[in-house]
């Protein structure tokens, strides 16, 4: 068959809403833009570990400890289970672990926002991860087949994620003058960086078409960005707080809200590594990977050992 | 013995299980995050997550005997107010338990030499004529298991593993094996309760079995041991653990979170 053919035949499953399975032929750029969206998405479920870790130690409550360990240990699963879902397309979790480390992979520049006061753990959860699930359940219906069982698992924690973080919040807002401005403060914050997750305008979005067509994504970054605003805008009445946008306004003939214009000079100055805790957060990864180098080589030495031991006691 | 001091050795001995579960969880939490591979920064905080309910079961107990006295200095006492409000002298976890967390040798060693003591200990307080003490012993049985068998098995590979991870359990064994005679040493608390000298010798024998199967040297028993945080004489790292834990309650007193 010609690369023609195969092409239309890749095409037309995706057109009937077959799912493309990892021993399918596909287009070497349709599994480039999986393997990068997979990783760079596992590299944010371990990143995103970060922020919220730094709370770990100081929450303010047993409840609220665990409630918070349970949910950053979640993100190592679902680090966990789209790094499994990346290497079905032939790159080990190795060489993603060396590409991120190096500089070369990214991960969602939301992480590198500094988590400042408590009321982080709730801005996060709603937010971050209110936007994230945005995206997420959207993937659900990925064409790609592994990718997109991946996304099912982790939404359904995502949703409680974020409804633990909205409660943090609701919690401080109606608590002591000092909570509510430490809401306020965490919401002021985190708002622009969380409509940042969606991405560049579509009409400075470079992957946007093909991802499309090949249904790797199937709503735009400004689709989805109005979806979000539309959702939190409603959201932060009930916390009696607001959004720091002074030309956020509903907007009766589009039924949407309009929202005001994102700071992209800072969006694209994290992206590149001018945020405030890139250096930071690279830093704290590779650290854990380098120390953990003997731990690593401790335990493959042992099960190289046990293996050959077991050998000869079999012959 | 007293009802009232009878009471006040059980709401001690209660408290320092609590403590002691509650320390070593908050000490295991700061792998997360930082784990030298994925499955076991899971895995750890997995722990973290089982002492941290352990910790949250006795607290709630204790804080019920509190309440239920006629005049004690801790009332009216939560789960929160006994880990978030109670200064460093008035813990009493153990020693071992807020040792720094050091590398994975040394977590993995203190977990094991807590968690084969807490396995042994839950076996017999499950037996004991308090009915709350025993099922929360009970129910915590389960997890412990899992414990001591996850460290075991990484003591086997670390001591059993390369050049480096057999030195640095050496050195991990060096510094810690002077806090693990104060876990069977009883304090004043536990009279009456499960004594803990009589546990030594079942702790030796599985230390012993594991440490001949990962190639490492038994302590000598005539090495000096450190005691004092069963009755709040702690090392200094208790006061700083105890700063970043109870920070947010410190600073907002009375605050709902």
């Amino acid at each position: 068959m010609s690369v023609h053919e195969l092409e239309k035949l890749f095409q037309d499953k995706i057109d009937q809403e077959i799912k493309i399975e990892p021993r399918d032929w596909m287009p070497e750029a349709y599994r480039k833009t999986n393997l990068r969206q997979i990783s760079q998405h596992a590299h944010s479920e371990i990143v995103g570990m970060l922020p919220e870790g730094n709370w770990i130690g100081r929450a303010p409550s047993l409840k609220r400890k665990a409630i918070l360990l349970a949910k950053v240990q979640d993100e190592g699963g679902h680090g966990l289970y789209l790094y499994s879902a990346a290497e079905t397309l032939g790159f080990s979790r190795d060489q993603m672990i060396e590409d991120l480390h190096s500089g070369k992979a990214k991960y969602s520049s939301i992480f590198n926002y500094p988590s400042l006061t408590w009321a982080d753990m709730g801005a996060i959860g709603w937010l971050v991860d209110g936007a994230a699930i945005l995206n997420q359940v959207m993937l659900c219906r990925t064409s790609y087949g592994p990718y997109a069982r991946a996304m099912v698992r982790i939404c359904k924690e995502e949703s409680f994620h974020q409804r633990q973080g909205f409660e943090i919040l609701l919690v401080l807002s109606r608590g002591t003058e000092a909570q509510k401005a430490m809401c306020q403060d965490a919401i002021n914050r985190w708002w622009w960086p969380s409509l940042m997750m969606f991405g560049p305008k579509d009409s400075e979005s470079t992957n946007s078409d093909q991802s499309m067509k090949w249904k790797i994504k199937r709503k735009s970054n400004d689709e989805l960005r109005q979806q979000f605003v539309d959702m939190i805008a409603e959201q932060v009445k009930v916390l009696g707080m607001t959004l720091p946008d002074p030309d956020l306004v509903w907007n009766e003939s589009r039924k949407h809200y309009d929202f005001g214009e994102i700071n992209w000079e800072e969006f694209w100055n994290v992206v590149k590594g001018n945020g405030p805790c890139n250096k930071q957060r690279l830093e704290a990864r590779r650290k854990a990977h380098d120390n953990g180098a003997w731990v690593r080589e401790a335990a493959s030495a042992y099960a190289a050992k046990k293996a050959a031991r077991r050998k000869t006691v079999a012959a | 013995m007293s009802a009232h001091t009878s009471n006040q050795a059980l709401i001690d001995y209660t408290l320092h299980l609590a403590d002691s579960s509650l320390i070593m969880a908050q000490r295991s939490s700061e792998w997360c995050g930082h784990g030298p591979v994925l499955e076991q920064d899971i895995a750890i905080t997995n722990i973290s997550l089982d002492l941290l309910g352990q910790a949250r079961h006795f607290y709630q107990y204790a804080a019920g005997l509190i309440n239920q006295s006629a005049d004690h200095t801790l009332k009216p006492a939560t789960e929160d107010s006994l880990a978030y409000l109670r200064d460093e002298r008035a813990f009493k976890n153990l020693l071992l338990t807020e040792l720094p967390k050091g590398d994975w040798a040394q977590t993995i060693l203190k977990h094991f030499f807590f968690s084969v003591y807490q396995s042994l200990l839950y076996t017999r307080l499950q037996t004991v004529p308090d009915k709350d003490l025993a099922a929360i012993a009970a129910k915590s049985l389960k997890e412990v298991a899992y414990h001591v068998k996850w460290s075991s098995e990484w003591v086997i590979r670390l001591g059993d593993g390369t050049a480096e991870s057999h030195q640095r359990m050496l050195t991990a064994i060096e510094e810690l094996w002077p806090y693990t005679g104060e876990m069977f040493r009883a304090a004043d608390y536990e009279t009456g309760m499960v004594d803990p000298s009589t546990l030594h010798a079942g702790w030796l024998k599985e230390v012993q079995d594991v440490f001949a199967e990962a190639t490492l040297p038994m302590s000598s028993e005539s090495v000096y041991m450190h005691v004092g945080g069963k009755t709040g004489l702690h090392t200094e790292n208790l006061g700083y653990m105890l700063a970043e834990l109870q920070y947010l309650q410190r600073a907002y007193p009375g605050a709902e979170w």
